[in-house]
């Protein structure tokens, strides 16, 4: 009996990782791509939380998780255009303006919730199913930690090869890169910074927007303010603690994912353990993370991350 | 036969700096064009507007009788323009394949980096340029970086190929494969316009246009003229940089090294015991063909790199493997050869660079707090002495010209050293007046009792300058000559490597 307890606990809690792991795989993705640009989007969770609103409103009033889905996926674009409109064309410091937009975000969703659906008594929205994938799902331990989850989280998960294909196997990816070490190589061989910037921003926006979708129609049937509760913020660290690789973006998710899902289940059980320890850990490993990989040199992080290019200048 | 590119009084102003001035010059099919003037006559300004890069604020540009409206530096490469600009535009963390790669129609959306390989490999072969395609960038040295670019080039497969000084990092062997590669292009009818310091060069072109602050003075066929006429028409004066000059008093040792021993930045091995020593109001040449541990020796002697054997003695005190700081606070001035990304910081104005590594000496700053009018009175000497142009001390060192921003360092150690100087390739990208203005000051230095070592590829600068020359090669002195005794051949011969025969007739020094 004894055995058998434990063995749900920890299919559980492995369980719990990957699902929770689903929204941070897609918001550190796209920040991913945008940093790559050498644009550094502060505005994550911002951009999942008005992304989650919108994911929350579409299935609301279609009633399909879809529609939602993909109203979340042009909110994610929007804000993200926000961002590289601001930093592309205006060339306004990126560090403001991201935070800016987290403010805008939180302000904007809560008002248009409040408009629109405080008048109701507890709206709920259509959640997406869970999607057993046959076979698969009957595996003893991997079925039910792996195949017994929600489309997006699958999605997720393939996302990562996707991105990482994306990035360093095809001309787009390359010239994303190159945008975020030297961009006036991209500008002397005639071709459009200011474009690329846009093409790769928006992009990880839209994949921060399918992570924030997830937050409420991929998990719950209701919307309440600041429902992201520091997804966002997580998702910078996470590209950080993964050195700004794929395979390094999920490592660091799945480990802080599975923290988080510790966490709730220690809580369950009622140990006495105060869960502000569990928030602040992501952090402290990727610092020591960060410090780990200075002294073993050689960082990935995009050597012209946040500042703005001008032609003129040599 | 008419001009495949006219440009025709074309003006181009930075705020309130003129860098062209109604400029108009003709290029022929064929032909290599150089384009000739001091630093900062507007030399790359024209340069990147024909390349689209820099929009005039006046005249038109033309290829083949038809006028270009050039936006961006897309319009120019579709008119059959390329360019390899004076500053490497290069990702030094990606591979030397991806960096030519980029951009062109070899990379398909969706990579294949076999097929690139193979077709850059073909431009190289037939152009006999030899580059290892997968290493990083920010491996190679900085002639090894000039090849990428002009490979990047050729693979654009241009008609008017803009090359801004692209010799300046490149060793004189080099530069005669890079001329053998520009007479097999001009034979295919394509056309290259040069900037080039080097008047030996400029000699081998068809036909020179000199710029002067930013106005031409004229065009001459090469074969009509002499290198006094077009030093002339660039200076307004003559200019003979291997006059003989007067000779100084040697005295006691300075710097000394004693079997010094260090690793290039791959961990491979360097300098190989080197052994030298540097007298007091003495200048020693290092001849040598870059990449042979001129740069390790600098930095092991600077502090910057470790030393892994061996010792350095600094005006009788031991300083190997001392912080550079307290090296240059010892009175050791170092002029690195990768100037802009070692010696510079761009965005700070020039006064600031100017005073770098000495702002906490007392003469620029009390009780933690910057003296401005002290910096700035400094500056104002500096800038004039060294005849560096630009708007005022406060202008941004990133917006100088080429030549203007490496004044700016050399001012500073020259001010900065009270002992010794060290220069790798001082020379690099210098119009001939300031080349000479330089060599005299550190003919005074020496006089002052100064220990002065110069490496260089130019042997007629090292034969006038230096009291003796050694030779470098793969981290060792392999030979070493008095200024009254300099043998230009057998040095040529110990630079490549060809011990034997050569070496036995040379005494060789110390080691
Ligand atoms: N982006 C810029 N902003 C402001 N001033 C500039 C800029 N680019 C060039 N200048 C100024 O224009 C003038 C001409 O510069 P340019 O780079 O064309 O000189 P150059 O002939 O190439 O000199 P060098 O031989 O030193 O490379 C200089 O005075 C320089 O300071
Ligand atoms: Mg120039």
């Amino acid at each position: 009996m004894g055995d058998l307890f434990q063995e749900t606990i920890l299919i559980g809690i492995f369980a719990a990782t990957i699902r929770i792991a689903t929204p941070l795989i897609f918001a550190a993705l796209g920040e991913l791509i945008t940093e790559k640009a050498g644009i550094l989007n502060l505005g994550v969770e911002g951009t999942m939380l008005m992304a989650a609103f919108a994911g929350f409103a579409g299935s609301f009033v279609t009633g399909n998780t879809l529609a939602g889905l993909a109203l979340a996926m042009v909110a994610g674009g929007l804000m993200a255009f926000l961002m590289v409109f601001m930093a592309a064309t205006l060339k306004v410091e990126q560090v403001v303006t991201g935070l800016a937009l987290n403010m805008l975000a939180a302000g904007m969703s809560l008002y248009l919730f409040k408009v629109y659906f405080e008048t109701l008594s507890l709206p709920t929205a259509e959640v997406m199913p869970y999607l057993p994938i046959p076979v698969l799902a009957d595996i003893p331990w991997l079925g039910p930690i792996f195949f017994q989850q929600k489309g997006l989280t699958y999605l997720a998960f393939l996302m990562v090869p996707a991105v990482w294909f994306f990035l360093y196997r095809t001309k787009w990816g390359l010239e994303i890169r190159v945008l975020g070490e030297n961009p006036k190589v991209i500008d002397t061989k005639g071709m459009s910074v200011t474009l690329r910037q846009y093409g790769a921003v928006i992009l990880g926006g839209v994949l921060i927007g399918i992570g924030g979708a997830f937050v409420t129609i991929g998990s719950v049937v209701r919307f309440v303010p600041d429902i992201t509760a520091g997804r966002g913020w997580l998702a910078l660290v996470i590209v950080i603690a993964g050195n700004w690789r794929p395979a390094g973006v999920l490592l660091a998710a799945l480990v802080f994912a599975f923290l988080d899902a510790l966490q709730l289940q220690i809580q369950g059980i009622g140990v006495d353990l105060p869960y502000q320890i569990f928030l602040a850990l992501p952090y402290v490993i990727a610092i020591v993370l960060m410090v780990a990989k200075s002294r073993r040199g050689r960082s990935e992080a995009p050597a012209r991350l946040g500042i703005p290019y001008f032609r003129g200048e040599r | 036969m008419r001009p495949v590119l006219s440009v025709h009084e074309v003006t181009k102003k930075f705020h309130q700096v003129v860098a062209n001035d109604r400029v108009s010059f003709d290029v022929m099919p064929g032909e290599i064009h150089c384009l000739l003037g001091e630093n900062g006559a507007g030399k790359s300004t024209i340069a990147e507007c024909i390349y689209g890069f820099h929009r005039p604020d006046g005249g038109t540009i033309s290829v083949r009788s038809k006028e270009l409206d050039l936006r961006s530096p897309s319009d120019a490469i579709r008119s059959g323009i390329g360019m390899v600009h004076q500053h490497f535009v290069l990702v030094p963390s990606m591979t030397v394949l991806e960096n030519i790669v980029i951009g062109t129609e070899v990379a398909t959306a969706i990579l294949d980096m076999r097929e690139a390989a193979e077709r850059i490999a073909e431009i190289c072969r037939r152009y006999n340029v030899e580059m290892d395609l997968n290493s990083r960038v920010s491996a190679l040295t900085v002639g090894q970086q000039q090849w990428v670019e002009i490979v990047k080039a050729l693979f654009l497969g241009a008609e008017i190929l803009i090359m801004d000084e692209p010799t300046a990092v490149l060793t004189p062997q080099e530069s005669r494969r890079l001329f053998a590669i520009f007479r097999e292009m001009c034979e295919s009818g394509m056309s290259i316009i040069l900037i080039s310091h080097k008047l030996d060069e400029v000699m081998q072109s068809d036909r020179v246009t000199v710029l002067r602050k930013g106005k031409k003075v004229g065009t001459v066929e090469t074969r009509a003229s002499s290198k006094s006429e077009l030093t002339n028409m660039m200076v307004g004066r003559e200019i003979d940089l291997g006059a003989p000059r007067p000779r100084g008093v040697i005295g006691s040792p300075m710097i000394e090294l004693h079997g010094l021993c260090a690793q290039g930045d791959l961990g491979t091995p360097a300098l190989n015991g080197m052994t030298l020593t540097v007298h007091r109001g003495e200048i020693v040449g290092i001849a040598g063909v870059a990449g042979n541990g001129q740069k390790e020796l600098f930095e092991t002697l600077t502090g910057v790199r470790k030393a892994t054997d061996g010792r350095v003695v600094f005006d009788g005190k031991e300083v190997t493997n001392h912080s550079p700081r307290d090296i240059q606070k010892a009175g050791m001035g170092h002029i690195p050869d990768d100037r802009f990304s070692e010696g510079l910081v761009p965005d700070f104005d020039i006064q600031s660079n100017l005073i770098l590594g000495a702002q906490r000496e007392p003469a620029f700053s009390k009780m933690g707090f910057l003296r401005f009018d002290a910096i700035r009175q400094f500056a104002r000497d500096s800038i004039e002495a060294f005849a560096i142009k630009a708007p005022s001390a406060q202008t941004a060192c990133r917006t100088l010209s080429g030549g203007n921003a490496q004044k700016v360092i050399v001012a500073r150690e020259f001010a900065q050293s009270t002992k010794a100087i060290l220069a790798n390739q001082p020379s690099r990208g210098l119009d001939i007046g300031v080349i000479e203005y330089m060599h005299g000051r550190l003919t005074d230095k020496r006089d002052e009792n100064f220990a002065i070592l110069i490496a260089s590829e130019e042997l007629d600068e090292l034969r006038s300058l230096a009291d003796r020359i050694v030779v470098i090669f793969k981290g060792q002195i392999v030979g070493e000559f008095r200024h009254d005794a300099v043998d230009l051949e057998r040095i040529g011969l110990l630079m490549a490597g060809h011990t034997g025969e050569a070496a036995a007739k040379t005494s060789v020094g110390e080691a």
